[in-house]
């Protein structure tokens, strides 16, 4: 098992997931994720080397349908529920730099 | 209390209208749900236009469906066209989804009347209620205890007679756990049965729809009306689900009940670990056999589904960017956007679940970590076969305690974790599960009975629980 994790990586972590965190909340959730991993140690002698991953229970095959035109959600009532929309789409700020 | 059943069969026979069966429901309503706060939204008009519709269709002699005029409470996380879907986080404010879930779809179909959405943990995160960023929901039987969680107003509106049933979600015992805090019926069915188009992702592989109820046969009802083929999932089993009712009064004899060693022991409270003792020993006066059982994995579920449940979470929630839906905190370029918005739109629990599960994913600890935990997910797996093999069904409490108090374990996540630790293993693995109440603790507050089984053997399950019920 690695390190137990430090304030430098929840920092990182937060910044991945696009959170900000003050230094009292970085903190905080260092010492309770710290916690909660140290936890998940128990697994740490079992060899399980050998044993393969399952990431679903239920074994899953593609579903394909026909390729055809069918009605989809109406745009007007979808992008009257963004925050703001023009001109049929969504609107963000400037991705690169601030707004003028 | 009237049970579904008994409402349904008087409005199909004209007894009894569903307006008068909603006006009754709204009157409960009204008399304790500012104590309780079971809802987020009471949707009072849309219930008796529905009921008023059901009523017309009778008085026009059109066939009524097997919930006919029967009220339920929907989980906060499940889509209703036009109606806002909150799932208890600031970050969905003012969200009305443009479509509703199946399973919304399917009990409008049966003739159900929706008489709500219900409080839940922000995103399902939770395990007492406590973590809904419009405040928690107090449980009925004692209301300076939690109701459980994450389907704490699910469970809470059906155990104060606001609706004879609700549907919840389970990821990791979010329908099991409150059920048996509450002292009401709640069902994870097995991963697949149910369609989970419109319920809000939280952890995809886990992630299940359920019923909530009084009675069990009332349960099987419900799950009879929602489960079975969806196309719109691409994870729902080809098959229906099959009449479950039928097989609830061919009792036990003969079948094969193991209590399950490793959730009987350590960590168990002695009134909840006698409470499971006297449902097994009567399981084996109604003609069981009752044996002990090994599923010496599940001890590690735990570890694997506090890894797993926040990876697969990091993952769904990266779409809340205030982009195309609810809250937008505005900033001078996206990027600051997206981050103001999930700052200031997401509570702890979610934003701890995030970070760990953004961490467990990460470079470097991958293999330790998420890696790891899906190889244990495999051993648990193989133990419930095994275990399978020599009997039909498998015993143990549903929670460690019985209602906790408000404020008790919300300081240290990991305490709060723990409670999670019997109901896990069937998320893990797939297979279905219910909680049924049986008995109360030391402190006069239910208990929970957990009766698990293999994949798609929900009839055999659901036997064994209305044993236990009819043994009360």
């Amino acid at each position: 098992m690695p390190d137990p994790i430090s304030r430098d990586d929840v920092a990182h972590v937060a910044d991945l997931a696009r959170l900000r965190l003050t230094d009292d909340e970085l903190d905080h959730f260092t010492e309770q994720l710290a916690a909660v991993l140290d936890h998940a140690r128990d697994v740490e002698g079992l060899d399980v080397a050998d044993v393969p991953p399952t990431a679903h229970p239920y074994e899953l095959t593609n579903v394909l349908r026909p390729d055809e035109v069918r009605p989809t959600l109406d745009r007007d009532e979808v992008l009257a529920e963004a925050p703001a929309a023009e001109a049929g789409q969504f609107r963000v700020p400037p991705v690169l730099g601030e707004a003028p | 209390m009237t049970t579904a059943v008994e409402i349904a069969a008087a409005v199909r026979a004209g007894e009894r209208t569903a307006r008068e069966v909603l006006d009754e429901h709204l009157a409960a309503i009204d008399a304790r749900e500012p104590e309780l706060h079971a809802f987020n939204l009471v949707t009072a008009d849309e219930a008796r236009a529905t009921a008023d519709a059901v009523d017309a269709a009778r008085a026009a002699g059109h066939d009524l469906g097997p919930l006919a005029g029967v009220p339920v409470a929907l989980k906060d996380n499940l889509c209703t066209r036009g109606v806002p879907t909150t799932c208890s986080s600031r970050i969905l404010d003012g969200w009305r989804p443009p479509y509703d879930a199946t399973v919304v779809e399917r009990l409008a179909a049966a003739g159900a009347v929706v008489v709500g959405k219900t409080n839940l943990d922000e995103f399902a995160m939770g395990s007492s209620t406590e973590n809904s960023a419009f405040g928690p929901t107090r449980n009925p039987h004692d209301p300076s205890r939690v109701p459980g969680g994450s389907s704490g107003g699910s469970a809470a509106a059906v155990a104060a007679g606001f609706a004879p049933l609700s549907l919840g979600s389970d990821t990791g015992g979010s329908i099991r756990q409150p059920a048996a805090l509450c002292g009401v019926v709640g069902v994870k069915p097995t991963y697949g049965t149910v369609s989970r188009y419109g319920l809000v992702a939280f952890a995809s592989s886990l992630d299940q729809i359920g019923p909530f109820a009084t009675t069990v046969e009332d349960a099987a009802l419900l799950l009879e009306v929602i489960g079975g083929h969806d196309p719109l999932d691409s994870t729902s089993i080809p098959q229906p689900v099959g009449d479950l009712r039928g097989q609830l009064g061919r009792g036990v004899e003969g079948l094969r009940v193991g209590v399950v060693r490793e959730l009987t022991g350590e960590g168990i409270a002695p009134d909840v670990a006698r409470r499971v003792r006297e449902a097994a020993d009567a399981l084996a006066a109604a003609g069981a056999h009752v044996t002990e059982s090994s599923v010496p994995a599940a001890v590690y579920g735990l570890s694997a589904y506090y890894l797993i449940a926040p990876a697969e979470a990091s993952s769904n929630l990266a779409r809340y960017d205030g982009v195309r839906y609810g809250l937008r905190v505005d900033a001078g370029n996206t990027p600051d956007m997206n981050e103001a918005t999930r700052t200031e739109g997401f509570g702890d629990e979610v934003k701890r679940r995030i970070m760990l599960g953004t961490y467990a994913l990460s470079a470097g600890y991958y293999d330790a970590y998420y890696g790891k935990a899906q190889r244990v997910r495999t051993l648990i797996i193989r133990d419930f076969a095994a275990a399978y093999e020599d009997v039909d069904v498998l015993l143990s409490p549903t929670s460690p305690t019985t209602a906790f108090a408000f404020g008790d374990k919300t300081a240290d996540p990991l305490t709060m974790y723990l409670n999670d630790v019997c109901t896990i293993p069937s998320n893990l693995a797939g297979d279905p599960a219910v909680s049924v109440p049986f008995g109360t603790g030391d402190d006069g507050l239910p208990v929970g009975v957990q009766v698990m089984a293999p994949a798609l053997q929900e009839g055999t399950m659901l036997r064994v629980a209305a044993a236990l019920e009819a043994s009360r």
